[in-house]
């Protein structure tokens, strides 16, 4: 049984961290580079959407990714509330701006899909509404985090935020989706689409992966600047090695 | 017993500061009625046109209007200290927390709902869509001041709360509004509003449940 615990001290977290950084970013460019040769050359091209469908390789795992980060959030919030760890705050601040980020990727290649494919860059469909909210819903989180000065309130109150938020991202959908039957606004069903390519599929597939590794990479690196700057007067900081050099 | 009484006096004390103070509650009565009447100079005057986006725009104006009050919610108190007392106090904060929730939509809310029937003629919306309008605000305005107060209370000694406030409540506001005005949009339809009410009303129970705790735990978090 590992004991997990011990990595949740910021000292055994930083090396760790050190160590699972560039096997992430080898990953990324692994997965990544596989994944878009997957999507450029291999995926066959759409019967109705032309070349044009190729930004699903980049478009879906964004949004896959935001919905995740947010859970992962949450997730930490909850431990970091429960077990009072310092890194699960640390860990949820780290997350927040890549998640941010997928959220607006989803909905910038949404609009530059939607231009061509439907004529229109922006549809008020439920599942654009609520990735719309989705990605409030982060820069609130950041907002808040950066507007209170102590760190340790702010990742307490940020973990609030985010479990209230991963609460209500459900009810948002469904209430979008129930207000989008009722008006009738969107003329192109997202739902429907035409059955798709195993390869395809297999593309997209292993771009999640390939995002999924990217947001770890940036997100412990990210982590562990936290870590540097929160720990800053504590005696293992300034017997790192990267450190003594610059005091 | 006690609890209800702890309620009870939370309740009165924050209704009695907003008697001693009528403005601030005007203030935000005037902005409804305010944004509702420059809608129309901004729209255009045509009745249909009014007719037509009458639910959402007074649901928006009551939005924002709540919005106003919530910073008031807990800033004084937190402020001048009495917000640790009652943390210090042997009854539950929430409790306390729940009557001051209560006493900002009293003070907030209900003012909106008994308005809103003048706003409706207004927009010439015809009188059973002014009933099921007041219906949607009673049960909604209740629910902006329970989900607004776990914002406050987050944002409670951070800088720019006033504007923090809004950023973190108003994407949570978005079913309410979905719900509140699509129960009067609908029924102007044709379709009957009880399945949007009984959203709102599902939705009204849980943020009861919830809200207070979860506010609580927002404000022993500003408190530390």
């Amino acid at each position: 049984m590992v004991n997990w615990f011990k990595f949740s001290a910021p000292s055994t977290f930083y090396p760790l961290a050190g160590k699972l950084i560039p096997v992430f970013w080898a990953l990324t460019a692994l997965l990544g580079a596989i994944g878009l040769y997957i999507g450029f050359l291999v995926a066959p091209t759409d019967a109705q959407q032309g070349e044009g469908y190729r930004i699903i390789f980049i478009h879906v795992p964004a949004s896959w990714m935001s919905m995740f980060i947010y859970c992962v959030m949450a997730f930490w919030s909850l431990m970091g509330l429960t077990f009072h760890t310092r890194l699960s705050g640390m860990m949820t601040s780290a997350l927040a701006p890549t998640g941010a980020l997928f959220a607006f990727l989803s909905l910038w290649t949404g609009a530059l899909w939607g231009k061509p494919m439907w004529g229109t860059w922006w549809v008020w469909d439920a599942r654009l509404t609520s990735e719309l909210i989705l990605f409030f819903l982060y820069l609130g989180y950041i907002a808040l985090q950066s507007a209170i000065d102590d760190p340790r309130r702010a990742d307490r109150a940020g973990a609030v935020l985010a479990l209230v938020g991963v609460v209500n991202v459900p009810i948002i959908y469904f209430s979008v989706k129930w207000w989008n039957t009722l008006h009738q606004g969107a003329s192109v069903s997202l739902t429907q689409s035409p059955s798709m390519a195993s390869t395809m599929l297999w593309g997209m597939l292993i771009m999640a992966l390939a995002f999924w590794a990217y947001t770890l990479a940036v997100s412990l690196m990210r982590a562990r600047v936290i870590v540097l700057e929160r720990e800053a007067n504590n005696e293992w900081v300034q017997q790192l090695p990267e450190i003594k050099g610059t005091i | 017993m006690i609890l209800l009484s702890a309620f009870g006096a939370s309740l009165r004390r924050d209704l009695l500061l907003v008697l001693r103070r009528k403005t601030e509650v005007l203030t935000a009565l005037f902005f409804f009625v305010m944004v509702t009447t420059l809608l129309p100079l901004g729209i255009g005057p045509e009745p249909d046109l009014l007719r037509k986006i009458a639910p959402g725009a007074m649901w928006i104006a009551a939005l924002l209007a709540t919005l106003l009050g919530l910073q008031r919610l807990f800033a004084a108190d937190y402020a001048d200290g009495t917000l640790e007392q009652m943390a210090l106090s042997p009854e539950p904060l929430s409790i306390l927390v729940a009557g001051k929730i209560t006493a900002h939509w009293l003070v907030c809310g209900l003012p909106l709902v008994l308005l809103a029937p003048v706003i409706g003629l207004q927009f010439d919306l015809p009188a059973d869509a002014i009933g099921v309008l007041m219906i949607s605000l009673l049960i909604g305005t209740p629910l902006l001041s329970l989900i607004g107060a776990i914002g406050a209370a987050l944002t409670l000694g951070a800088r720019g709360s006033a504007l923090l406030v809004s950023l973190l409540v108003l994407p949570l506001y978005v079913p309410t509004l979905i719900f509140g005005a699509g129960a009067v949009a609908s029924y102007i339809a044709g379709l009957g509003a009880t399945g949007h009410l009984s959203l709102l009303g599902a939705l009204l129970v849980v943020a009861a449940a919830f809200s207070p705790w979860a506010t609580t735990a927002a404000l022993r978090i500003s408190l530390e």
